[in-house]
């Protein structure tokens, strides 16, 4: 067990050098760099020297391999470097705002739970009757509807018409993280709810299923003590996949809400070329992601013994 | 595909076709945006300003007094051709990087299966948001990011395919038979295979539209002036509590035009597949 846990997390190295050598090489091909958009944005006008100067104090006129190779170096050390437009340290500012961006996740994450297994179940019992119909029908339209438009719509809604919330969130405190929440809830439910209810169709007509009603079993408990325990597994699973459409997701939430999460720091820090900012976000998502992963396999594993970890990649 | 079509039930083909009549019309919509258009949407009327919906503007005006119904008219045009050159690209490259994967095996396969390994190890729109954000906005840059994340779920796919029908008799016939590779990709293996690529790709649209425009809106995608629905709402944000319209005319383009590619996609996969008939929605 616990080499499989170190086997896996030794995996995760050529990831995280994957995908930071390729947003770093990403970075040199973009035009404008990151002196340039503190210049503009600062509306002075400024001679080359001075450009230059700031490139050398920065480390920009280094040659590409040396400038990934020192940010590694640092990183291996704990250093994440120095945001360069508030010259605040990257990991500080970081692990300020993680929190809540995490806060976000879990409660989207639970919320979705709640919505969707119930009405996933309910669907797949009432195959093809009146509730089936509803509830297929408002996941499509879940489905087909952009996060930012339905957080414009929760925000017209009850910040704007019914004034019940605030138009602007603070981070802390429910009535902020209310509406970010139900926003990623909503996209992710649509989709859920019909994972939900294929996983739990399939199990419905395995042949267990018809032996047991043949033998006369209620369909209550062919229902709860067979076919959702069986389901369960691949809910879990299903569900922590998601995430990691949801780490993306929070990216255009927070942002709109004014969330003062991860997801908003790094949109900001795109438009200032911010790089060890942006270097950061996509690392500790990857991060965030993988560990995601491996988690849910272990919880695989405790709740289905026959599932062997080590035989697995 | 000759066989194929005969076996659907009425009630499937009959779906497909009003959904492929829907998306059509979209299509000629946005084809013919610029004859279809009431006012020149790039046309900037400082007087008529944030008008509400009207007569004269159907959908009201924005905060340059362009008309909000001609800009989302031609905001389909930018919306639907790049959402479906993205997904031609992602779905024609990762295939036959997949076919090729499943037919030749051996290094090859090894080495971009790890690379797509990497790619699906990793949140995708995180990814994409960042590369967007530096190659620097535009809506081809969008594209570009978002293809370069979204090819291996062709690339896996293709490769399963191919390694079922690679044992086929008449994939081992044709190779008795002399044929060089790529011949037998595509004459026997492509047609083969087609279908579950042609459904996913279809599903993919929606998704690609919303993602697209969900770039856009964050300033990483299509640019100012340029109409796209994303940007015109990302622009009337800020005035959601005054002008409400300015947003919700794209948005609700958005929502239908994802809505009837989602329709026309999970009705070509019944079509394709009659024994999943509405059961199975993934």
């Amino acid at each position: 067990m616990r080499r499989y846990i170190l086997h896996r997390l030794v995996q995760l190295v050529p990831i995280l050098l994957g995908v930071t050598l390729l947003t770093f090489a990403m970075m040199r091909l973009a035009s404008g760099d990151a002196v340039d958009a503190l210049y503009e944005n600062l509306g002075a006008a400024v001679s080359q020297e001075v450009l230059d100067a700031k490139r050398a104090e920065l480390g920009l006129d280094q040659p590409f391999f040396v400038q990934y190779f020192t940010w590694l170096w640092g990183v291996v050390r704990g250093d994440m470097g120095v945001s360069y437009v508030s010259g605040q340290r990257v990991f500080e500012t970081f692990a300020a705002k993680l929190p809540n961006t995490l806060l976000l996740t879990v409660s989207s994450v639970l919320l979705t739970a709640a919505v969707s297994i119930p009405l996933g179940i309910l669907s797949a019992v009432r195959h093809n009757r009146a509730a089936d119909y509803v509830i297929r029908f408002l996941s499509f339209i879940g489905n087909s509807l952009p996060n930012f438009f339905v957080s414009l719509l929760l925000l017209l809604v009850f910040a704007v018409k019914l004034e019940w919330l605030p138009v602007i969130s603070t981070g802390g405190g429910m009535s902020g993280l209310l509406l970010p929440t139900l926003t990623l809830t909503i996209a992710m439910a649509a989709k859920y709810t019909r994972q939900v209810r294929s996983t739990v169709l399939e199990e419905l007509e395995k042949e267990y299923v018809t032996g047991a009603r043949a033998r006369g079993v209620r369909e209550s408990v062919i229902l709860y003590a067979s076919v959702l325990k069986a389901s369960m597994l691949t809910i879990l699973t299903l569900l922590a996949l998601s995430v990691g459409s949801l780490l993306g997701g929070t990216a255009i939430v927070e942002s709109i809400f004014l969330f003062d999460g991860v997801g908003k720091l790094a949109v900001d820090a795109i438009t200032m070329r911010d790089y060890p900012i942006i270097q950061a976000y996509v690392m500790w998502m990857a991060i965030i992601y993988v560990l995601v992963n491996l988690c849910t396999d272990l919880l695989y594993r405790r709740l289905d013994p026959r599932v062997r970890l080590g035989e697995e990649g | 595909m000759g066989t194929i079509r005969k076996r659907p039930l009425e009630g499937t083909s009959l779906r497909l076709t009003l959904c492929a009549g829907l998306v059509g019309l979209i299509l000629l919509t946005a084809v013919f945006a610029p004859l279809l258009t009431p006012w020149d949407p790039y046309a900037q009327d400082m007087s008529a300003a944030l008008q509400a919906p009207s007569a004269a503007h159907l959908l009201g005006t924005d905060a340059y007094g362009r008309d909000v119904l001609s800009r989302v008219i031609v905001g389909a045009r930018t919306s639907v051709f790049s959402s479906l050159t993205l997904v031609a690209v992602i779905c024609a490259g990762g295939s036959f990087l997949g076919v090729l994967c499943g037919w030749l095996g051996g290094r090859a396969d090894a080495v971009i299966m790890r690379l797509s390994d990497l790619f699906l190890a990793f949140p995708g729109m995180v990814f994409a948001i960042a590369v967007a954000g530096l190659i620097g906005g535009g809506m081809v840059n969008a594209v570009i990011a978002l293809a370069a994340i979204s090819w291996p779920k062709y690339t896996r796919l293709a490769r399963g395919q191919t390694l079922a029908v690679k044992s086929a008799p008449y994939v081992t016939a044709a190779v008795m038979a002399n044929n060089t590779a790529l011949q037998i990709i595509f004459r026997h293996i492509l047609p083969n295979i087609a279908g579950p690529l042609l459904v996913t790709a279809a599903l993919d649209i929606g998704t690609m539209m919303m993602e697209l425009a969900g770039l856009s809106f964050l300033n990483l995608g299509a640019q100012p002036p340029t109409a796209e629905w994303g940007s015109m709402m990302s622009k009337g944000r800020s005035m959601i509590q005054t002008s409400p319209w300015v947003v919700l005319g794209p948005g609700i383009a958005i929502f239908l035009t994802v809505l009837a590619f989602n329709l026309l996609g999970d009705a070509l996969r019944d079509y394709l597949d009659p024994k999943r008939r509405g059961a199975r929605a993934e």
